[in-house]
């Protein structure tokens, strides 16, 4: 008589797969390379493929000391090279950039355990170690369109971009972070593939947009400016590093955004996006454990007081 | 509030097949545990004359229903059975003779009043023919002092892929699942009585839509096409907004649900007096060439349903009893069928093997899970040991509909942990 292998049930399996997200999104971020590429030249291109390289050989490298299987092919680390180029000015030299994808995948990532295991967005505290080691390059912007390395203010500290400049990122500052357009076109992409739910993106932006009108600021201004459409669709979505609930998810948007707000209108730093999201990475874990969702049909009683009486 | 479910590839090949009758078997192995409950004891000796329809098994408690020969003949064999849920039975198995003579006794029971339906559903040996396989008149005979059933609700959902059963129940059966609803909603004195079909089965909406318009207290609900429709909680909720707390029966909130193709039963016993001895199921899958709707004696063995449709046995790799989201892989062929099955299906490739990767936060099982579970965080608990977390979590709720295993990217076994983890959670320590 012949026999059958038995398995569990279910016995359909869908066709995701983490590869598939992560090729989703590198997917999405084409647009925002493309502007980089306009705006600032090749040299911006050369950079994100450096990123990208070198994280991809921090993974590999990271798995092989380690001894962990091979993690390079879900491309993931591909991700974050990306994500950290984006955050990047086209004039950084390439081996602060490699210090930036050290730091992300071995220090953020692997240290903690690989994918999956990482409290805080790799590509958020690479942008932030390398902006505390390297102040100065980090912050020599470019005028776009071909004026070799011309020191510029970026718009969110100047104030006096047009909106259009702004939109299509016809302005100073990070590699991926200027156009707004770009950005936009990557989260509808990624929204309709559904790999991104728009709960912290709206939460995110909408937040900065009642602060901003409330004190009396441009709110229109605040959102195209700086590194906040990158950091709400690209960073603020990262599944990893923010709440699994939708509710959750929301919480972690409007914190975001407060956080921003605060860093920007009354502190001593220019840009607060990257700070905001960490903070908010560090506290995701408390948001995700008060909004734990409640079963269908479950009972739950108020305390264990109620319970016995 | 709009429950949560998944999409899925419908594939329901034989939608169009009519249901063919399998040729009278050999030999049929009668399982005396055919559904959740009691198991039943033989009532027939080595040697008997059994008929189609003699009663040849059952149990004094209330919680089972009698057993009826599939076929006439003799009995052959008192014998055990390993099945697929893992459990032993006792069998009684018969030889035919091939003219399927229907017993003389069986006459069509009188049923006046609520005792006398649920005491006819128990001779009709009727249990719920969607896979669960609750036994009928347990859910008929409630308790009139406590609850008022106000409710009927028709499951037709069928939401499974493959699964055509139901739907040819509704199609071929279409006046008998009428008439069963109007018997039980007229004994019970129900005020309402709700058919929820999917939308992916237009035509049966369309024939019970035309064939309830003039009628007062029926009304057909199209469902949305999303797994899993058909779970008692999901399609009572959707049905009538109310919801199903955690340990109560859906009585208890005034509803009453049943199965089209056990409605439909239930009226041709009342009938004819025929008891619950053949059904229908699907059978389908890559290693099937002729996939069809298949009518057989209870007992029959797999292997002679498979032949019927003309499966390619020898490179068969996997055998399905049920949905490929909840059914059972088996692993020998000449398992008889059982009253609950609804389909078998027969793939040419091996159950996939699984490798998964890290759990990288999605929420997609979370999204997807319908009663608002949240399959992660089980995993992790359980991964623990925790029975705290589990218990908080309401792990007792998941009702391994499979959702989540289905939508993970990171392609986890998180139905089937939650299997472990509702074990370890019920544990003492």
């Amino acid at each position: 008589m012949k026999e059958y292998t038995v398995s569990p049930s279910p016995h359909l399996r869908s066709g995701a797969s983490t590869t598939m997200i992560m090729f989703h999104v590198i997917l999405a971020t084409i647009p925002a390379m493309a502007a980089s590429a306009v705006f600032f030249g090749w040299r911006a291109l050369t950079l994100i493929g450096f990123c990208a390289v070198s994280a991809m050989a921090w993974e590999r490298l990271s798995n092989l000391i380690m001894k962990r299987p091979d993690s390079t092919d879900d491309l993931s680390a591909l991700v974050t090279g990306i994500l950290l180029a984006f955050n990047l000015p086209v004039t950084l030299p390439l081996w602060c950039a490699a210090i930036g994808t050290f730091v992300a995948i071995v220090i953020v990532k692997q240290l903690f355990g690989g994918i999956g295991q990482n409290f805080a967005n790799p590509a958020i505290v690479g942008r932030i170690v390398l902006m505390l080691s390297f102040t100065g390059r980090m912050t020599s912007w470019v005028i776009p369109n071909g004026l070799d390395a011309v020191s510029s203010a970026t718009p969110l500290v100047s104030g006096n971009a047009s909106y259009f400049d702004l939109f299509i990122g016809r302005c100073g500052g990070c590699l991926g972070e200027t156009s707004a357009a770009a950005i936009l076109l990557g989260g509808i992409y990624l929204t309709a593939v559904r790999v991104i739910t728009l709960h912290a993106p709206l939460a995110f932006i909408g937040t900065v947009y009642a602060i901003s009108a409330v004190t009396g600021r441009d709110p229109v201004y605040q959102i195209l400016s700086g590194g906040l459409m990158l950091g709400a669709v690209f960073m603020a979505t990262d599944y990893v590093t923010t709440p699994i609930t939708k509710k959750g998810r929301v919480i972690f948007g409007i914190g975001c955004g407060a956080v921003t707000c605060v860093i920007r209108f009354w502190c001593n730093a220019p840009e607060g996006v990257s700070y905001s999201i960490l903070l908010m990475n560090i506290v995701t874990p408390y948001i995700d454990m008060f909004t734990q969702k409640k079963a269908f049909g479950g009972i739950y009683r108020r305390n264990k007081k109620e319970a016995s009486q | 509030m709009k429950l949560n479910g998944i999409k899925l590839s419908h594939r329901k090949n034989t939608e169009n097949c009519e249901t063919v009758a399998a040729p009278c078997p050999e030999r049929v192995v009668i399982s005396m545990s055919q559904h959740i409950g009691a198991p039943a004891e033989p009532r027939v000796k080595v040697g008997d004359t059994v008929k189609v329809g003699t009663v040849i098994g059952d149990a004094d408690t209330n919680m089972t229903c009698p057993v009826h020969a599939s076929v006439s003949g003799r009995v052959a064999k008192i014998g055990e059975l390993l099945l697929p849920n893992g459990k032993t039975c006792k069998t009684v198995e018969i030889e035919a003779d091939g003219l399927q003579t229907p017993d003389e006794q069986l006459a069509p029971p009188v049923i006046t009043d609520k005792q006398s339906l649920a005491a006819a559903v128990r001779a009709s040996g009727c249990c719920g023919m969607g896979g669960a396989g609750f036994p009928t008149h347990v859910k008929l005979a409630f308790d009139e002092t406590k609850t008022h059933i106000d409710t009927l609700i028709i499951n037709a959902a069928e939401c499974e892929p493959y699964i055509t059963s139901d739907y040819r129940e509704l199609m071929e059966n279409t006046d008998g699942v009428i008439g069963g609803m109007k018997l039980v909603r007229e004994v019970l004195g129900i005020e309402r009585v709700c058919i929820g079909i999917e939308e992916n089965k237009p035509k049966a909406i369309k024939i019970f839509r035309d064939k309830l318009s003039g009628e007062k207290g029926f009304e057909v609900m199209k469902l949305r096409s999303s797994y899993p429709q058909g779970a008692e909680k999901v399609i009572a909720y959707n049905a009538t907004g109310r919801i199903i707390s955690e340990g109560k029966l859906t009585s208890d909130f005034g509803i009453i649900v049943l199965n089209a193709s056990t409605v439909g039963m239930i009226n041709r016993y009342a009938e004819t007096g025929m008891p619950f001895t053949s059904r229908r199921v699907t059978v389908d899958g890559s290693a099937v060439r002729k996939p069809c709707n298949i009518s057989a004696p209870i007992g029959t063995p797999i292997i002679d349903l498979l032949k019927e449709a003309d499966t390619d046995t020898d490179n068969m790799k996997r055998l399905i009893a049920g949905g490929p989201m909840m059914g059972i892989s088996l692993y020998d062929p000449t398992l008889p069928l059982l009253k609950t099955t609804n389909a078998f299906l027969a793939f040419l490739s091996e159950a996939e093997k699984v490798d998964p990767t890290p759990c990288i936060r999605c929420g997609r099982c979370i999204e997807a899970c319908p009663l608002g579970l949240m399959p992660r965080e089980f995993e992790r608990a359980y991964d623990k040991q925790d029975r705290e977390t589990l218990n908080r979590l309401r792990i007792n709720l998941c009702m391994n509909c499979g959702s989540c295993s289905y939508v993970c990217p990171a392609k986890r076994p998180l139905a089937e942990k939650n299997q472990l983890a509702k074990g370890l959670a019920m544990s003492r320590k």
